[in-house]
């Protein structure tokens, strides 16, 4: 790794963590309409994950899907803009959190039904393989969605295709209200992989550097014909499921802060500097910048128009 | 001109495009060797090979998904789901994912797919295996829903639902697959949303689906002979509706009965009648007749069966209904 592949790492887990807390701070004030499902405290992962894809590899996610989305390279502007419904935002305010897509850059979108985003990424899988492009897929979803039929149906698939994806599992040990403990027997989501005869792998999500080694050896392995990989990547998320659900009938203030100890982005600075990869007016620098671009993207916003109300009729069908 | 079974139609226009766009494949449960429980994608796979003619596990969900996340990126798969029965099991993905994924995505996702499948009673296959769920997706915006009743239509609309980007249901009927019908050697296309008048008259249009088309000409030739001119309107595509060609005709004859295998509840025929009663009331000189399936799942033995679904007497009752 180079000291920018570093230094990226930094600056996109504070992109998400910062775009993150200032859209929960915006939707606690009545600005954005719907639901947010906050991602903060996870974003090691899909950083760490997609430090490791080409520019053309794809993604897919879910509805707590903005870290994801920001990882693999999208706009803050046209993400803001489509949390506030409007019609500079990446869906013209038509899709919403929960179904941000850039096909441009290879985010298939966000999907909002636990688990089915897991067979489509397959889709885009098998559209590489029977191409020959070398694209490899990651497939980011959560503890709750590897109960789902989709998430067995997609894994067995996968496999037995030997399709070029990575299914990564960012097991925030809880699914809505219903800790890992209580919805599933297994501890470790990774041993499923055993069932589709395909390599699993455990990893702690708070390390960046680990996650993304981790997904480097998997997406070598899928881009060399080698098949899929199930990755889980141990996680928190610090909101509740949704912004303004405080997530505290089901979940101690210990457990939280006891993961927030382990905050990703504090301990990854805390190496950066110690082991002198960069320097702390470097890093200060990147975080001024962040909070800037953060800063527009709300500015970006308010001056964007709303859609007009017809357009509610237009993209159902596609012309011609 | 020669006639051909349905089924051969359904593959000939499968072949074609296949030829003609390497982006278009299969890709169902037993597609490949076995050519599908009703043999319409037999040879395929000779001449093809495995990558583009793609038998899967028993995974409905995952089979549309796959094929939605190919579509997405540039892909055209037709995708075999056996029976319409099992579409319930990947519903989720038909009617959440690939309805809605252009409309989510603020029209950039073109998911450029067709679903196979195929539906309807008359060999005693049971509650389970004999559904017309057709009504199911009716209702759901973002879908096409194509129903062919002959070679000729199956053949024409299967090639331009391929070349179409909207996601297409086409609903095929099991005991369609055997009826032959005249079809062209040469290259034609059915537009979508185009419906057909299978018979000009004037006295009562009779706007039939599927299979029943067959029963409602047979009824209307019954019906001539006692000085009763039926005109035989098939949809063919249920969305987009070709409202005109059926308004047009119940504007000239002033009465409608609609055919349909569903069950009535619920069914295609209670949205048209809808339609036709908002845009057409004053054309109209007798309540709209819907002759359907009895609303119960259907059952088993012949005899049962049979009274279970319409056939041409219960159309030609229908029709009398309208005409007294």
């Amino acid at each position: 790794m180079e000291k920018k592949d570093y230094l990226w790492l930094y600056r996109k887990m504070l992109e998400i963590r910062r775009f993150e807390e200032k859209a929960a701070e915006l939707y606690l004030k009545g600005e954005l309409p719907g639901f947010l499902h906050s991602s903060i405290g996870q974003e090691a992962v899909p950083v760490g994950a997609c430090s490791v894809l080409r520019p053309d590899d794809y993604i897919i996610s879910t509805h707590r899907g903005h870290g994801d989305i920001i990882a693999k390279g999208a706009n803050l502007n046209r993400m803001m803009a489509e949390l506030y419904g409007k019609r500079t935002g990446y869906c013209k305010g038509k899709g919403g959190s929960m179904h941000i897509a850039d096909l441009d850059l290879g985010i298939l979108g966000a999907v909002g039904v636990v688990g089915s985003c897991i067979p489509i990424a397959n889709g885009a899988a098998l559209a590489a393989q029977m191409n020959q492009t070398g694209q490899v897929v990651i497939a980011f979803f959560g503890d709750g969605a590897s109960n789902t039929g989709a998430f067995h149906e997609a894994l067995n698939m996968g496999a037995t295709w030997s399709l070029p994806i990575v299914f990564v599992c960012q097991n925030n040990c809880v699914g809505l209200s219903t800790p890992q403990c209580v919805h599933q027997k297994i501890k470790d989501i990774s041993v499923r992989s055993a069932a589709y005869d395909i390599p699993g792998v455990t990893v702690d999500g708070m390390d960046v550097l680990a996650v993304r080694a981790e997904c480097k050896k998997a997406v070598a392995r899928a881009r060399s014909g080698g098949g899929p990989t199930l990755i889980e990547a141990k996680t928190y998320r610090y909101l509740g499921h949704f912004v303004g659900e405080p997530g505290t009938d089901y979940r101690t203030k210990e457990e939280l802060e006891s993961w927030k100890r382990k905050d990703a982005i504090d301990g990854y600075k805390k190496r950066l500097v110690q082991e002198k990869i960069a320097g702390e007016e470097e890093l200060t620098l990147i975080e001024a910048e962040v909070e800037e671009a953060v800063r527009k993207s709300v500015q970006y916003s308010l001056e964007s128009p709303d859609p007009d109300p017809r357009e509610a009729l237009e993209d159902v069908y596609i012309a011609g | 001109m020669r006639t051909i079974f349905f089924r051969e139609a359904i593959y000939e226009a499968l072949r074609e495009e296949m030829l003609r766009d390497k982006r278009v494949f299969v890709i169902g449960e037993d597609v490949a060797e076995y050519g599908g429980p009703f043999k319409t994608t037999k040879g395929l796979l000779q001449e093809f090979g495995r990558e583009r003619v793609r038998n899967t596990p028993i995974s409905e969900s995952a089979i549309v998904g796959a094929g939605l996340g190919a579509s997405i990126v540039g892909m055209r798969p037709v995708i075999d789901i056996s029976y319409i029965d099992f579409t319930l099991c990947c519903a989720e993905q038909i009617v959440n994912q690939v309805a809605k994924i252009h409309y989510m995505t603020g029209g950039k996702a073109r998911p450029s797919l067709v679903i196979r499948t195929q539906g309807g009673a008359g060999r005693s296959s049971a509650a389970q295996h004999a559904q017309s769920l057709e009504a199911l997706y009716l209702h759901i915006p973002g879908l096409y829903i194509v129903m062919p009743s002959t070679p000729y239509d199956a053949k024409g609309l299967l090639k331009a639902a391929i070349r179409n980007d909207n996601p297409v249901m086409f609903i095929e009927h099991k005991l369609l697959y055997n009826e032959k019908g005249e079809v062209p050697e040469e290259e034609y296309l059915i537009p979508l949303g185009k419906a057909d008048v299978k018979r000009a008259g004037t006295d009562v249009t009779v706007v039939a689906t599927s299979r029943m088309v067959k029963f409602a000409l047979e009824a209307a030739a019954e019906l001539e002979k006692e000085g009763v001119s039926a005109e035989v309107i098939d949809p063919r595509s249920l969305v987009p509706l070709d409202e005109e060609t059926i308004l047009n005709s119940v504007k000239k004859t002033h009465r409608l009965t609609i055919v349909h295998e569903a069950c009535k509840r619920g069914g295609f025929g209670a949205e048209l009648a809808a339609v036709a009663a908002e845009k057409a009331i004053e054309y109209l000189d007798a309540p709209i007749i819907r002759v359907a399936a009895e609303d119960t799942p259907v059952p088993f033995a012949p005899v049962l069966e049979n009274f279970h679904l319409p056939d041409k007497n219960k159309i030609v009752a229908g029709v009398r209904r309208v005409l007294e």
